[in-house]
């Protein structure tokens, strides 16, 4: 295969969508499809073809353009990069009817300066709210803006010239360096160095290794992994491609849950595509490097997120995890050393090798650098996906970017990190986003999800929700786990109900010990995580709950 | 080596040596509940935890390497309070029903209870309901009981590669079962018994029919017989007190006296007469039909098992010979009856094995009715004539130690002797296959090639200038390597890379058979085979062809090996069972 000119595709890529008068974005994810923008798709085309526009404008289906609540989303882009720029909200395909009708071809036929009609404005969303304005997109740059589907866009908007770079100026040695020094860590929750693994692994003796994208994201509400994989599945493609370089590996392989259809539609698409170009497969743009993926779905356990319980998985085994040390950088992978990234880490990787480790270190705080992408949901009044550069405080978050309540009642708490995490007060709402921070205050950064609770939410009844998550999802294997979370839910239940003593909260405690400091994996030790950060700032709720002996 | 501290003490361990393993080095124990010797550590349990300074979480003592500067800590507090805590929520999902379970006093758990002084249930019972299988007749599985510690299912699937329990569900529902809703008896289950020997607890065991033989024993109708396994000699004495490997043949015939047998007859002898037909098949097949080699032994019922459902195309090569077990069984309800005038039908014939695939085979075929009745009525276990000498009310150790069984049927060579170790089948075959090939015994009935416990042994010895290579496998995954040997030889239509070949499921041979006491290590099984090498060097007949019983046996009745009376007595079939197939 002649090697692909990634200039030259990129400059066609450009030039055509420069030829289009507008185009339209209109969200095609998971969450917006499900809310009708399949539809609002098809009446869109068919407006744009009944108005005689359908060779002028270009409609494109994105990734999740992040403001879920208010899906699904269209964002109109006329005359150009300098032109204008709208976004609708909760469109359906009668309001896109009027959107083509009345704004966008009046809009081209007045050359762009057209004022929106007013029964259309109450649709628009500002575009000057915090929501927009105070992200800073790295990961989700592209995602929202380019059609996920078309590997032309990908590298129209920069993609793959990390891989390029690094191909011809950078030793793996230097790669792994370049990470390294960027600050990257683990975004699936763990927050382990992503240098350190990338060296670990790449120091380990083994002829084959293996690159492992994970994408069994499983906390209830978190749909980070899911919004990559869906809105820009090349980026995590040259993660991988970078990845495999920095550390020897000749293939990878996804794990993507088999709930994310679309994701995984997506991604076998994407790997086609690129090895179509000739960016997959032997002698990479020209090079020694070879470099393949594979996609194997997750049935669905959480516990799968686990690397060496997913690392079973691939094999083809129960998914249980097994005691570290070995690591997977060690022996992993059908014995092979194998590196098991997320899907969030892997996509920041491009972004750092083209900017640079110092660009990338320059956000965020002490310990962590770049930014995080969060799922800001519950009683926010703007809610969907957001990325912060890592340090912006919880405040700006919530009540800025957010909007504070939706309920109009007073925020109690955020809960951070998913099943594994724990509730922050109000009270703490300065505290920044950082890994060591949030685990000071008993929660986790985890791979992202952020619940915004107010008076109304019950704070043993939260507790035992997201116990009963981790109890349905354990695996079985370990006895603190497995027999500890079910007992401490039964008792969390009782005391929720009104029916428990200070016994059964003084057992809960001593359960929860238990699986802290005796579960073999992350999901025992960090299940009860929930119950006790609420116990530690809400004590007060479980008091009043508890049968006395005048009751 | 690594040098590393537990509790302050120095030792020094060889690199991979873990944390439990050099704990113990330091003499200093951590309770565990799910680590076994015979298998890789599973970390399932949680109770071995201890502190290692610089890590943030307690870690696993059985799975964590001992590493160069460790400092461990084994017990602390904290160490102690997660250990108990963890020890009473398996307690919350085990029955208390220590009273009514056959592992009573012979229970890890129970043990560990005890260890921890645990008086009161902290928590509440949460026991998932499910049935009791006890389909196969041979082992009982209760599902309740099981602490999820994952020894059987490692044992089944890797040790044995059967792949008949596996985990199904996951949390709280995790339970142990065949997979798709079936019962054993349905699944390739073969009945070894290695899950219930390695059961840490009552959720895995042998199918106790240790009433049938007191019913049997008290009826004055009933003619009661029994036959002892090779093996056991070398085993039973344990749970009396004796050092393994500690041969107490004496004392079991005695004791079997003493319960009310009317006759005491030694499965040994029943050894030397499959010697005498398997040795005459192959010296047959070494000179007529090498190509019909390798000659396969067939004494271990669960190998017989396996080969019908995963291995039919081998059919062909197993030899056609009873097991010893059968063998006696109805020479007993024949010969025996004929010489002492008694109507077989008042017979009651009771083998005492190591084995609970014995319990099936007894049953298995329609050749085990050779004497025209069930030729054994009931083969109970190792642990189940522990029981019954508890029973009985005997004290082991002053019975007579040098008690003899009944003639003829308890007179054996020292071939019959190691019939129970691996290897041992192997050896005594060849002693008497190169005298009937040649017509000269060995020089040294010593082949030191087939002894041992690695899991397979290959060997060469030459018959009349012929070379006869052998191999000997034993724990059921080993079995595979040779099949594919003989397999890719086959295919490549070069000669067979062996002659001969034999096979025993359980790890050792039947010294670690599946209905042998609990809590056997590799340690413990090489005793138990010096045992039973020391049983045959020290006799005067080494090789079953001059066993004097066994050459009357002969010249009186069968007339000779392979005559139509010994096919019609001692021989069987097999058939393909193609559904288990892989």
């Amino acid at each position: 295969m002649t090697e692909p000119d990634l200039k030259k595709i990129a400059g066609e890529e450009l030039a055509r969508q420069g030829e289009k008068s507008a185009r339209i974005a209109c969200c095609a994810s998971t969450g917006c499809l499900s809310s009708g923008s399949g539809e609002v798709m098809e009446a869109l085309l068919e407006a744009l073809s009944s108005h005689g526009l359908a060779d002028k404008v270009e409609v494109v289906p994105t990734g999740c353009m992040g403001l879920c609540s208010h899906g699904p989303l269209l964002g109109l882009e006329i005359g150009g990069e300098d032109g204008f720029r709208f976004l609708y909200q909760e469109v359906n395909p009668l309001l896109t009817r009027l959107i083509v009708a009345e704004h966008l071809l009046p809009s081209l036929e007045a050359g762009g300066d057209f004022p929106v009609p007013e029964f259309l404005s109450s649709h628009l969303l500002p575009l000057d709210i915090p929501f927009f304005t105070r992200q800073e997109k790295v990961v989700l740059a592209n995602a929202g803006r380019i059609n996920p589907e078309r590997i032309e866009e990908y590298i129209a908007a920069g993609g793959y010239r990390a891989l390029e770079k690094i191909l011809r100026e950078k030793t793996p040695d230097a790669v792994i360096e370049e990470v390294a020094r960027s600050g990257l860590r683990g975004r699936g929750g763990g927050g382990y160095p992503t240098g350190v693994k990338w060296r670990n692994t790449a120091d380990s003796r083994g002829g084959e290794k293996f690159i492992i994208c994970n994408g069994d994201e499983g906390d209830p509400g978190a749909y980070m992994d899911r919004s990559i994989l869906e809105g820009d599945p090349h980026a995590v493609i040259e993660g991988m491609l970078i990845a495999g370089y920095a550390v020897g590996a000749q293939s990878g392989w996804f794990y993507i849950r088999a709930e994310y259809p679309l994701a995984v539609e997506r991604v076998e698409k994407a790997l086609k595509q690129a090895r179509g170009r000739g960016l997959l497969g032997k002698n990479i743009l020209g090079t020694d490097f070879s470099f393949d993926c594979r996609v194997r779905l997750g049935a669905g356990a959480f516990v799968c997120g686990e690397e060496t319980a997913l690392l079973a998985s691939v094999e083809g085994k129960r998914g249980t995890p097994r005691p570290r040390p070995p690591y997977p950088s060690q022996s992993g992978l059908w014995d092979s050393p194998s590196c098991v990234n997320n899907v969030e880490t892997l996509a920041n990787v491009p972004a750092i090798i083209r900017q640079g480790a110092g660009w990338y270190a320059g956000m965020g705080t002490e310990t962590s650098k770049g930014t995080k992408v969060f799922a800001l949901t519950g009683k926010a009044r703007y809610s969907g996906l957001i990325e912060v550069p890592m340090g912006t405080t919880l405040r700006e978050i919530v009540e800025e970017i957010g909007g504070g309540s939706s309920s109009g009642r007073p925020l109690k708490a955020i809960q951070t990190g998913g099943p594994s995490g724990g509730v922050i007060p109000v009270s703490l709402l300065d505290t920044p986003v950082c890994y060591e921070k949030f685990q000071e205050l008993g929660s986790i950064m985890g791979s992202g999800g952020m619940i915004v609770m107010d008076g109304a939410d019950s704070m043993a009844e939260i507790a035992a929700f997201y116990l009963e998550f981790t109890v349905d999802e354990s695996c079985g294997k370990c006895a603190p786990c497995r027999i500890g979370g079910k007992q401490m839910l039964d008792l969390l239940k009782k005391i929720a109900a009104g029916e428990g003593n200070a016994r059964d909260l003084s057992q809960v405690r001593r359960l929860s010990e238990a699986m802290r400091r005796g579960s073999l994996c992350g999901l025992g030790q960090t299940a009860p995580n929930p119950v006790d950060s609420t116990l530690r700032y809400f004590e007060g709720e479980y008091l009043n709950l508890l049968k006395t002996d005048d009751d | 080596m690594i040098n590393l501290t537990i509790n302050g003490i120095g030792v020094e361990v060889d690199e991979g040596t873990t944390i439990l393993e050099a704990a113990r080095a330091a003499k200093m124990n951590i309770p565990t509940l799910c680590r076994h010797p015979d298998l890789p550590p599973a970390a399932a349990c949680g109770i071995c935890v201890v502190r290692v300074r610089g890590r943030g979480n307690l870690v696993r003592a059985c799975a964590a390497p001992a590493e160069e500067g460790m400092e461990v800590t084994t017990h602390d507090p904290e160490i102690v309070r997660v250990r108990r805590t963890v020890l009473e929520l398996i307690l919350s999902g085990h029955p208390n029903e220590c009273l009514t379970c056959l592992r009573n006093e012979s229970c890890e758990l129970q043990s560990l209870a005890a260890e921890f002084g645990i008086k009161e249930e902290s928590f509440p019972p949460l026991i998932a309901e499910h049935p009791l299988d006890d389909s196969t007749r041979s082992i009982v599985l209760d599902p309740r009981k099981c602490v999820k510690c994952g020894r059987c299912i490692t044992v089944c699937q890797e040790q044995q590669n059967v792949w008949a329990l596996s985990f199904l569900d996951r949390g709280i529902e995790t339970r142990i079962s065949p997979a798709g809703e079936i019962v054993l008896a349905e699944s390739p289950c073969i009945r070894c018994g290695q899950c219930s020997a390695h059961c840490p607890v009552g959720a895995i065991t042998e199918y106790d029919q240790g009433g049938e033989v007191w019913e049997a024993l008290s009826d004055p109708a009933v003619y009661c017989v029994a036959q002892i396994a090779p093996s056991i000699r070398v085993s039973i004495g344990e749970a009396f007190g004796y050092e393994p490997g500690t041969n107490v043949s004496g004392q079991v015939y005695d004791a079997l006296r003493r319960m009310g047998f009317d006759a005491v007859f030694d499965t040994n002898f029943g050894a030397d007469v499959t010697i005498m037909e398997e040795a005459t098949e192959f010296a047959e097949r070494f000179r007529n039909s090498p190509e019909s080699l390798p000659l396969i032994t067939t004494c271990c019922p669960a190998w017989v098992d396996f080969m019908e459902k995963f291995h039919p195309e081998m059919i062909p090569h197993f030899s056609s010979c009873k097991s010893p077990q059968s063998i006696l069984g109805v020479l007993a309800k024949t010969y025996y009856a004929e010489q002492r005038r008694l109507d077989p039908a008042r017979i009651f014939m009771v083998s005492i094995m190591p084995c609970t695939a014995k319990k099936y085979e007894i049953h298995r075929h329609k050749t085990m009715f050779a004497s025209g009745r069930q030729d054994v009525d009931v083969s109970i276990t190792s642990r189940e004539l522990i029981r019954m000498i508890r029973q009985s009310g005997l004290d082991f150790s002053g019975l007579d130690c040098l008690a003899a069984a009944d003639s003829p049927l308890g007179e054996y060579s020292g071939a019959g002797a190691i019939f129970g170790a691996t290897g041992g089948v192997m050896e005594a075959a060849l002693r008497s296959a190169h005298y009937f090939v040649s017509g000269a015994d060995l020089r040294d009935p010593v082949i030191p090639a087939v002894r041992g416990i690695s899991g397979v042994k290959e060997g060469e010895i030459a018959i009349e200038g012929r070379p006869v290579r052998f191999a000997v496998a034993h724990g059921l995954a080993n079995v595979e390597k040779v099949l594919d040997k003989i397999t890719a030889a086959r295919e490549k239509g070069d000669d067979p890379p062996y002659h001969f070949v034999e096979v025993m499921a359980c790890p050792g041979g039947c010294i670690g058979g599946g209905g042998q006491a609990w809590e056997v290590d590799d340690a413990i099984r090489r005793l138990r085979v010096e045992g039973l090498l020391k049983d045959d060097a020290i006799r005067e007949v080494r090789v079953s062809h001059r066993n004097p019983s066994i050459e009357k046996l002969y010249r009186d009745f069968l007339d000779r090996p392979l005559s139509d009376k010994a096919r019609q007595l001692l021989h069987t079939s097999y058939r393909p069972r193609r559904k288990y197939r892989r």
